[in-house]
């Protein structure tokens, strides 16, 4: 399939994970540096001139033509996904006042603050399809728009924190790194951001698992406790399996996606096993093993009947997510109010002095 | 409240000295310098940056793809302005 979108890990500039995210912006870089020869000219054929432009491996630009259902499957994966970053800040949040030191504590602000950015990022990529962030922030609220599932679920202990780095960010940023080469610029360019921080996440959570794996029993006991509650829910990060999965077909077609879920989720696990094993941890899987036909591990799939059920609002934290959104929200309107009235009131000044 | 009380606002970073400002991306504020204070927490929080340009987005005038070609036309047939465009006799230094 796409041959070039991923160069060995020991190739890129960074090698990893971290190295593809380069990869991309250089492949980002050489597109726009190459120009598109021949083919149909922007102002005669509308649907023509997309497909090339698509097919040419470049970017669809903010005010060029694009189909309806392209803007609007933008639209709606890109807010989800802000969305997601947004309610992802809730259960990390949960342990910045009890973080066990100071330069725990210091480091999970930081990585909040980013979450908070990230959404920021993609609030402002989705608004250059034409939707407002005030309309995507209503949605959320009024519960038309969805976050990932992942977040509906509880950080009981501090070595949660841990796995949601190692293994939750992990998972994101398998599936994010694709999506530094979706075929629309501000959403590519706001995941190569976004990917260049989040490794930052993903090594703070396995270091958090690390130290606590190798000192006590009791620390040791809790971290494989995190794990096994954090690994079938990070499997299932990936979406419902490519028989199930309703936009991946047209997705693909148009270079949003450029992997299947079940790829990226094969990926993960093959990631992972190694990692765990530095950790000294178990993956709780029994029927995990390596594949020597496949090169590859198998592994035992995630519940998606409870991922559905945790999608349709019966996950184990749903309500207290979203009514602790709908309070922050109210609640911070006075300030908005506050900036808003200052700003109108120095305009009207200026206005007297003029 | 709405975004009318808090237009979107492009923003411009200076990534180091000798460098000029680029656009990074685009933000919500009610005035200017909170749109400066935003865009320092926003897009310079790991040093991105040496010096923060914010403009209203309503400000900007732009040029639309559509109208690409008939827009920059004017410059297709002006080969001539690129220096490749002479020949230059075997011999000549310095040119």
């Amino acid at each position: 399939m796409y041959g070039n979108d991923f160069a060995p890990p020991e190739d890129g500039p960074g090698g990893g994970l971290l190295g593809e995210v380069e990869a991309a912006e250089a492949a980002l870089r050489e597109a726009a540096a190459r120009a598109r020869r021949g083919g149909p000219a922007p102002d005669e054929d509308f649907a023509a001139y997309f497909a090339d432009v698509i097919d040419a491996d470049q970017k669809i630009e903010p005010r060029d033509w694009m189909p309806e259902a392209y803007r609007k499957t933008l639209i709606r994966q890109i807010a989800q996904h802000a969305h997601s970053e947004i309610i992802g800040m809730q259960p990390e949040g949960n342990w910045i006042s009890r973080a066990p030191s100071l330069k725990r504590k210091a480091i999970l602000l930081a990585k909040v603050q980013d979450e908070a950015g990230h959404g920021l990022y993609l609030y402002a990529a989705a608004e250059t399809l034409g939707v407002s962030r005030d309309e995507l922030v209503e949605l959320l609220i009024e519960g038309r728009q969805k976050y990932s599932s992942i977040f509906n679920y509880p950080t009981l202990t501090w070595a949660d924190v841990g796995a949601i780095g190692w293994l939750v960010d992990g998972a994101a940023i398998v599936n994010q790194v694709p999506l530094c080469r979706c075929s629309y610029g501000p959403y590519a360019r706001a995941m190569i951001r976004v990917c260049k921080e989040e490794s930052f996440h993903q090594r703070q959570g396995y270091e958090i698992l690390h130290t606590l794996a190798h000192g006590t029993p009791e620390q040791k006991a809790m971290a494989q406790d995190a794990v096994d509650r954090w690994w079938y829910p990070s499997l299932a990060m990936f979406g419902p399996p490519d028989g199930d999965s309703t936009h991946s077909a047209q997705s693909m077609a148009w270079k949003i996606k450029r992997f299947s879920n079940d790829e990226l989720r094969q990926r993960f696990v093959d990631m992972c096993v190694q990692q765990a094993e530095i950790l000294g941890l178990t993956i709780p899987d029994p029927d995990l093993r390596w594949n020597e036909q496949r090169q590859s591990y198998d592994y035992t799939q995630p519940d998606y009947d409870e991922l559905m059920r945790v999608i349709k609002g019966d996950g184990p934290c749903n309500r207290q997510r979203m009514e602790h959104r709908r309070r922050a929200h109210a609640e911070g309107a006075w300030v908005r109010e506050a900036a808003a009235a200052y700003a109108a009131k120095r305009n009207s000044k200026e206005k007297v002095a003029a | 409240m709405s975004t009318d009380h808090s237009p979107l606002w492009e923003v411009f970073v200076r990534a180091r000295r000798g460098l000029s400002h680029t656009h990074v991306g685009s933000l919500h504020a009610p005035d200017a310098e909170l749109a400066l204070r935003n865009a320092r927490d926003l897009y310079t929080r790991r040093q991105e940056g040496v010096s923060i340009w914010v403009v209203p987005a309503s400000a900007i005038t732009a040029s639309s793809p559509d109208e690409k070609d008939a827009f920059f036309d004017p410059a297709a047939d002006k080969v001539y302005r690129h220096p490749t465009f002479y020949e230059v006799p075997d011999g000549v230094a310095h040119l």
